[in-house]
């Protein structure tokens, strides 16, 4: 049977940049789509020579604002993985889009195109916080977006950026009961990250206290649950079966190539592991390191890590390559399950998972 | 051989900054020791550390040809003195061998705390003393003002006093005519047998082990045999020479003069600061009184941060004790900070010296230990014992006594800070002893334990007195005191690297401030952390570090697995560098933090 692998392409470029955002990004207009999509296709030769035996079971257009695009080029890239590889049967196209006015029929295009899943970067339900993350669209324009994506797409997700700072548990609340009365299949909902290098960052906004923050990631949890969208990653929130396979292949350890500037892959050939940064530079991983980012990874998901899954891939035995003693203690405390083949954090757990991980180690 | 009329040792002593160095300079210019050329400020302080701090901290000694008025040439033999208090038994040294002092006085500024201890202390040697008021080249000089502080609190003559600047070089010939007219010539017997006084010693890498010695009688010359009198060691010279502060070789050195030879001798540890040298074939009868051994007053323990430099440290140790045999150094090995070294200085400088010397000059990282003084200990089975490591507190039970050093503090300040100072001074548990007034500032005069004084007292009196106060203080006994051991408490474990010796009276407030630093020094784990201070087995002080709340990655995709690896691969480095206490990891910073003296 055909390993399975997923396509990642990377669109760089975006209107305007948001302050919160260290994405790779430039701002540019008049982007040369047809020599991009000369040097992405290259690229695919590539790692079509490289793993010619696989299906791929996804693609991802992301970004950057890849609904910049134009959907012709996004149906070439779509067309050439065809050819390189076989493509599983339930296979998954997903492109990332921000909310616009200016392009009417931009999700048909796109859907005629190839793409079968959306996902809208709306980040706020309110004016004024839609402002402060910068955002070039009005709530007007989210809601009709909304309403486009939801019509036009079976298989669609929205993207919230929340613990804004001063942002109320209250208020949340209530764009969580709001995004969740849009229908949406899939929810990505992120507690805002001051990352380095950001204007935000160098402007010295503060996230949220840790308190009030992981009281909110809480709440956002439990309501989720409640209302048919169980948390399958720390982030991400679906109803059953509108899981990303695109993104859980990231978290699972599945091999990925990444096509694009900056973009990354994973890929285990014969046994060894290697990653990948445009254009094609390789590196190949240890199998600690590789175990490290399984577990890294790995615990990020709701169902856990597969043991046997996870020796399959960086050839380590789970159990003794884990600090056993921590590893009971961190289960006796109540932060983490250990069963024969799987060990999974639980909500408490989820809350300090990077610590977690560290002391696994 | 130089006529010992024509010879003039001086030792100068002054209050710290008051321009002892710079007027130094000037003289040795004035003699042509040095040329323009050659001189870079303050020739005399030769380590790194006591350019920065300004403060000299061994003696140093220069020969100086004065052609004075009356057509003579004379031999200035010039030793400079530290100016701080830790320094005092060096000072004494430099005292012990000659006959008067240069005390200089910066006249904006008058009579201070060092002026009085080092007049004593020359005093106390029999010397001549001549007054110099220095930096009259600043309009808010008083001389008149500052002579009568002079006459009033020290009550010496001022009539020859010489007024200079060391800035200017005005007055600088005046002084050195002054100094051969003012100052004793050495006495001594040429025709006797050789009595040299070993005055200091230490390690040059070019000469081996230098001997810096005032000879009393006699001659001293090359390929001399000479004989160690207090272990009767015996050694040929090699060389003999004096500093002009350059070193220049002679042939020899007779009775009144001060240099150095060099004799093949292996360590400075077979040199006794004090001894008497004479020679091996026709001896001398008697020693030259010598000194007193230097006594550490002040204790701490050193660790290295990263144990693989312990056999660093201890090197680094073994060379510094080469050239200042007043370190003591033990081993020692802490629960919480590995092995190291359990060490004796004469003050909290003296301390702070040698702390950033090892940082400095030999690239080590360090911990060191709250630093304690000497108690004496009397323990129910009659015997005693000196106790001042927290470590070796026996169960009090079993002590039937405890003494504390006690020091006489002499503080000079400014009126309107003298509130302040006489709180501060009772806070610590001072007892007045003296107040009178010098001009317009009061001179205070406490009885304070010594304790007191090594715990961040001269930072906090310079700072209560904008740093007008000036400070001085001597060792005068132990008395009785109330004295415990305070245990900080990690997660219910204690920690023997934080534990302390204290007065009971502030056993709880101290805890408490390292209580509340470790509070914010010991990151947040997966539980809280409870930090407590104990007195045997009661808490007087307690804090909490509250449970992690939330350390989760909100997005982490396919572009972000290779930064989260590198960052995690860096913490856990950062991890292996912390010390662990049962289930909690305290960084190494956390002990250098929760351990640094005074207010943050
Ligand atoms: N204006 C002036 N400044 C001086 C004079 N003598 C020394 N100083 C300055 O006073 C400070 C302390 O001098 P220094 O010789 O290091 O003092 P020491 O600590 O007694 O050796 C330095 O900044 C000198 O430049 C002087 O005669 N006039
Ligand atoms: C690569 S971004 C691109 C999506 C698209 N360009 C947009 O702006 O909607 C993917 C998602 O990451 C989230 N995100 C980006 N930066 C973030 C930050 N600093 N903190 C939290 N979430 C962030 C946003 O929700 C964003 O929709
Ligand atoms: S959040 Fe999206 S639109 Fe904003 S800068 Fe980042 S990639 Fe571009």
């Amino acid at each position: 049977m055909f390993k399975p692998l997923s396509v990642y392409f990377h669109w760089p470029y975006c209107k305007s940049k948001c302050p919160y955002c260290d994405f790779f990004k430039k701002v540019q207009k008049n982007v040369d789509e047809t020599s991009l999509v000369k040097e992405y296709i290259s690229e695919l030769e590539y790692y079509q020579n490289l793993v010619p035996q696989r299906k791929v079971q996804s693609i991802f257009f992301g970004g950057g604002t890849p609904s910049l695009m134009n959907p012709k080029t996004v149906e070439k890239l779509i067309e050439t993985v065809f050819c390189l590889w076989k493509p599983q049967e339930n296979l998954e196209i997903t492109l990332e889009a921000n909310p616009n006015s200016d392009r009417p029929h931009l999700f048909s295009d796109l859907k005629n195109a190839g793409v079968n899943r959306l996902s809208l970067g709306v980040q706020a339900l309110n004016e004024s916080d839609l402002k402060f993350l910068g955002r070039t669209h009005t709530l007007k324009e989210a809601y009709k977006s909304i309403d486009e994506v939801l019509k036009v797409f079976d298989n669609h997700s929205i993207d919230l950026i929340y613990s804004r700072p001063h942002q109320k548990l209250e208020d949340w609340e209530k764009e969580l009961q709001q995004a969740v009365s849009f229908g949406f299949k899939h929810l990505s909902l992120y507690q805002l990250t001051i990352e380095e290098g950001t204007v935000f960052f160098n402007k010295g906004v503060q996230a949220l206290e840790d308190e009030k923050a992981s009281k909110m990631y809480q709440t956002t949890v439990d309501f989720l649950r409640e209302h048919g969208y169980p948390r399958y990653e720390v982030s991400n929130f679906a109803m059953p079966v509108y899981e990303s396979i695109h993104n859980k292949c990231y978290w699972q350890g599945d091999d990925y190539i990444g096509i694009g500037e900056s973009a990354h892959g994973r890929l285990n050939i014969s046994e060894q592991n290697f990653a990948y940064v445009h254009p094609h530079i390789s590196e190949k991983l240890s199998s600690h390191e590789r175990a490290e980012e399984l577990l890294i990874m790995g615990l990020r998901l709701q169902k856990g890590i597969n043991k046997t899954h996870f020796k399959e891939i960086c050839g380590l035995d789970f159990d003794t390559f884990i600090d056993q003693e921590k590893l009971h203690t961190l289960v006796a405390e109540g932060f983490l399950i250990d069963k024969p083949n799987v060990l999974r954090a639980t909500d408490q757990g989820f809350l300090v998972l990077d610590k977690l991980v560290l002391e696994l180690f | 051989m130089t006529d010992l009329n024509l010879i003039r040792n001086f030792a100068i002593i002054a209050h710290i900054d008051h321009g002892k160095s710079t007027l130094a300079d000037r003289m040795i210019e004035l003699c042509g020791g040095l040329s323009k050329r050659e001189m870079t400020e303050q020739v005399l302080d030769s380590m790194d550390i006591e350019k920065e701090r300004g403060i000299t901290i061994k003696a140093q000694t220069v020969r100086l040809e004065y052609k004075a008025n009356d057509g003579q040439t004379y031999q200035l033999n010039l030793m400079d003195t530290p100016g701080h208090v830790d320094f005092s038994y060096e000072v004494s040294r430099s005292l012990a061998a000659c006959e008067g002092s240069v005390l200089v006085v910066d006249a904006t500024q008058g009579v201070e705390a060092q002026t009085l201890a080092n007049v004593y202390l020359a005093l106390g040697n029999d010397h001549e003393i001549l007054p110099v008021l220095n930096k009259v080249d600043l309009p808010s000089s008083d001389t008149q003002k500052v002579k009568e502080q002079i006459e009033d609190v020290i009550g010496l003559d001022t009539s020859n006093a010489v007024e200079t600047s060391g800035k200017t070089g005005a007055g600088v010939p005046i002084l050195l005519e002054s100094i051969v007219k003012n100052l004793p010539a050495p006495r001594g017997n040429v025709d006797a047998p050789l009595k040299a006084l070993l005055i200091d010693s230490w390690y040059d890498s070019y000469l081996g082990v230098v001997i810096l010695v005032r000879i009393h009688d006699g001659v001293l010359k090359k390929k001399m045999n000479i004989t160690m009198m207090s272990n009767g060691a015996t050694y040929q010279i090699d060389r003999i020479g004096v500093f002009t502060p350059k070193m220049q070789d002679k042939e020899q050195l007779s009775a009144g003069e001060i240099g150095f030879l060099t004799a093949s001798i292996k360590s400075v540890s077979d040199c006794h600061i004090g001894d008497t040298i004479t020679e091996t074939k026709r001896p001398c009868e008697n020693m030259l009184e010598g000194f007193k051994p230097s006594v550490s007053v002040v204790f701490c323990s050193i660790f290295p941060v990263d144990s693989s430099q312990y056999d660093a440290l201890k090197d680094a140790l073994a060379k510094l004790k080469l050239n200042d045999a007043s370190i003591n150094y033990t081993n020692e090995n802490s629960e919480a900070l590995g092995l190291g070294f359990r060490c004796g200085f004469l003050g909290l400088l003296h301390m702070e010296i040698i702390e950033e010397r090892l940082q400095r000059e030999f690239d080590l990282d360090i911990i060191t230990t709250a630093p304690s003084v000497a108690y004496h200990l009397k323990l129910s089975n009659g015997t005693e014992m000196i106790l001042h490591n927290p470590a070796d507190m026996p169960d009090l039970s079993t002590v039937s006594e405890i003494k504390e050093p006690m020091v006489k503090a002499t503080i000079l300040v400014p009126d309107e800070y003298l509130g302040s100072v006489l709180k501060l001074c009772t806070e610590r548990r001072g007892v007045q002893l003296d107040l009178t007034y010098v001009g317009t500032r009061a001179m205070a005069v406490y009885k304070i334990p010594l304790n007191e004084i090594v715990f961040d007292f001269y930072d906090r009196l310079k700072s209560i007195s904008s740093g007008y106060a000036s400070f001085d203080y001597e060792l005068i006994g132990d008395e009785p005191s109330d004295l415990v051991k305070v245990q900080i408490l990690i997660n219910e474990e204690p920690v023997d690297a934080l534990a302390f010796l204290c007065h009971r009276s502030e056993a709880e407030s101290r805890g408490r401030q390292i209580c509340e630093r470790l509070k914010d020094l010991i990151p947040r784990h997966l539980f809280k952390i409870p930090i407590q201070a104990a007195i045997g087995g009661r808490i007087v002080a307690r804090e909490t570090i509250s449970a992690l709340r939330k350390d989760v990655t909100a997005k982490c995709y396919g572009g972000d697995v290779t930064r989260k690896r590198k960052l995690l691969d860096k913490q856990k480095e950062g991890k292996s560098r912390m010390r662990q206490f049962g289930k909690v990891e305290v960084p190494q910073s956390a002990f250098i933090e929760a351990l640094r003296i005074g207010d943050k």
